[in-house]
């Protein structure tokens, strides 16, 4: 059963296309991956679907457990339960950690605090009372973000990039994480274009020139998305029909 | 402790016990009339309506037109282990209340002074401050400064401080006003600053409704390997103003300065920061940032994603930058 459907979407921004005919079903329960190179779409996509300021005005329809939520702002969505991670997370200059993740809490259990940070991979004595500022390194914060959205508990989350700017040690902590919001029926789409984190995703969607090359399972698009994206050899123009022979490598281009 | 307090007509000063528990209360200082070894002195409008002191800490009070003159002396090599409460009160509802204040802290000495202002009723209330400090060589004086007002908006603040710092002192302050409306606020603090010395100023301030609020400070780091920061954290909302002038000189060699202003804005409300830096030495450096817009995007739209409405979490941003 399909949770967020994307149906014949289009987006410009400063007259220019930045999504094409864009159409996506999205599996509930699933961890699924919107892969492609620098400027394909994915993050704008990630904005489209989480209703950004900005990137609100777009043709075609979004619906969420059957329902359109073209007309809904950014709280409308996420009381429906989508929320967003972002790739550089924001920083609050003087919002402690604990009062941070108490505002996204669904249930304001003072104990939800420590329970989230422990789950990402944090002391919670050592950064409750700390600030989400420029104190934090961007993996800090990427990871207090992520304990956030544990907090807010959503149907639905957009993580963009989830390992840029952790260390190697910390990308356990995040996957684990995902891991957990997987097995308490959370569905994930990760934005990336490291195939490191496709390999986490159950299901792909491949964004060149924001159009949608392909869809299909992780390891043919991992073969593709390696073999043919890195570097593209579109030069991030798709060009149709695509014909990807997965026994070959082969890729004709037209 | 000498308290020469007295009304203008002559009569003997009345010191009521729900007066002044009320007060400590609305400063949130009621734990300290029953601690021994806090000092505290306690005024409501021209009145000292409480007073102890601690070893070491000489505090005397004498009654002027409208107010209190007040001097303070730490004796040399002494320090103060609990936080000394100041409360300067105006229960009435119209009133002007004029503190004179003159501080001086021996050398090597240390200090905390919590400073509680507190207007709960207040209409149209006037209170004037103007302090002297003298901090002595090496000795540590923190004046952390917390307003309590009314919602009524008819608060008159004007504090004025002249603060000198010896060879290797250290000066902390910290201005709070983000109980209650502002009212008009017109603050004007200057600091002197002597070899190695440290200075740090710091005003946050809350203002809606109308508002206005006016912030002068200026340091002088005259002296070699002196240190200094100003900022400034204000909100404003409504037609609320707010302008805010700070300014560092730096006339020695190895100074270093930071002056740093940030105004978030929001409905009519107009703001202007105007930092300024001024540099007399090669070997002297100071640097400034300032800026001023409304509640930043990124922000709003993280909060917001997570269920927020605009307006909550707006409120969350300001809490967290003046907080």
């Amino acid at each position: 059963m399909a949770i967020l459907e994307i149906k014949n979407l289009n987006l410009s921004l400063n007259g220019s296309l930045i999504l094409s005919n864009v159409n996506i079903s999205f599996s509930e329960g699933y961890i699924h991956a919107i892969v492609g190179p620098n400027g394909a779409g994915k993050t704008t996509l990630g904005y489209v679907i989480m209703g950004i300021e900005g990137f609100r005005n777009f043709d075609g329809d979004i619906l969420f457990k059957g329902e359109s939520i073209k007309n809904l702002n950014v709280t409308e969505r996420a009381r429906k339960g989508i929320t967003l991670a972002w790739q550089e997370p924001a920083r609050f200059e003087g919002l402690t950690v604990e009062k941070f993740i108490m505002s996204s809490a669904r249930v304001k259990n003072p104990g939800i605090v420590r329970e989230v940070l422990i789950k990402v991979g944090m002391e919670p004595e050592e950064y409750v009372n700390r600030a989400v500022d420029e104190t934090l390194s961007g993996g800090e914060r990427k990871k207090i973000e992520l304990a956030s959205i544990l907090a807010m508990k959503p149907s639905l989350v957009i993580l963009d990039e989830p390992d840029s700017g952790i260390d190697i040690s910390s990308i356990e902590n995040i996957f684990e994480a995902i891991k957990f919001l997987k097995s308490n029926g959370t569905t994930i789409i990760l934005i990336t274009h490291s195939l490191a984190v496709l390999r986490h995703a159950e299901q792909a969607f491949l964004l060149c020139n924001g159009c949608v090359l392909r869809e299909g399972s992780v390891n043919e698009i991992i073969k593709y998305f390696g073999k043919k994206c890195l570097p593209c050899v579109h030069k991030n123009k798709p060009e149709e029909p695509e014909d990807f022979d997965l026994r070959t490598d082969e890729v004709k281009i037209k | 402790m000498v308290n020469k307090n007295k009304k203008e007509d002559g009569q003997a000063m009345v010191i009521k016990n729900d007066e002044l528990y009320s007060i400590a209360r609305i400063a949130n200082i009621d734990f300290a009339l029953r601690d021994p070894n806090t000092a505290r002195l306690i005024i409501n409008k021209d009145r000292v309506i409480e007073a102890k002191t601690v070893e070491g800490l000489t505090v005397n009070s004498e009654g002027i037109k409208d107010g209190v003159k007040i001097s303070i002396f730490l004796a040399p090599e002494t320090k103060v282990e609990n936080p000394v409460h100041l409360c300067f009160g105006v229960t009435h509802k119209k009133a002007i209340q004029r503190i004179v204040l003159d501080i001086e802290i021996g050398k090597n000495s240390q200090i905390v002074i919590f400073s509680h202002c507190v207007f709960p009723n207040a209409i149209d209330v006037k209170h004037i401050m103007d302090a002297n400090i003298r901090i002595g060589k090496g000795a540590k004086y923190s004046y952390l400064e917390r307003h309590v007002h009314s919602e009524e908006g008819g608060i008159t603040v004007i504090p004025k401080s002249r603060i000198a710092l010896k060879e290797g002192a250290r000066l902390k302050t910290e201005f709070e006003l983000l109980s209650g409306r502002v009212g008009k606020i017109d603050m004007d603090y200057e600091t002197v600053s002597e070899k190695n010395s440290v200075m740090e100023m710091t005003a946050k301030i809350d203002g809606k409704g109308k508002d206005v609020i006016k912030i002068r400070e200026v340091g002088n780091l005259v002296g070699e390997g002196s240190r200094g920061v100003l900022t400034s954290r204000v909100a404003v909302r409504d037609k609320a103003s707010a302008e805010i002038y700070n300014k560092l000189v730096a006339t020695a060699p190895y100074v270093r300065g930071h002056v740093d202003c940030k105004e978030i804005i929001q409905g009519d409300a107009v703001a202007s920061a105007i930092p300024i830096v001024e540099v007399a030495n090669p070997k002297a450096r100071i640097t400034h940032e300032a800026s001023i817009g409304s509640v930043d995007a990124k922000q709003l739209q993280t909060l917001m994603s997570r269920g927020l409405t605009e307006e909550e979490a707006t409120a969350l941003i300001i809490e967290g930058l003046l907080g």
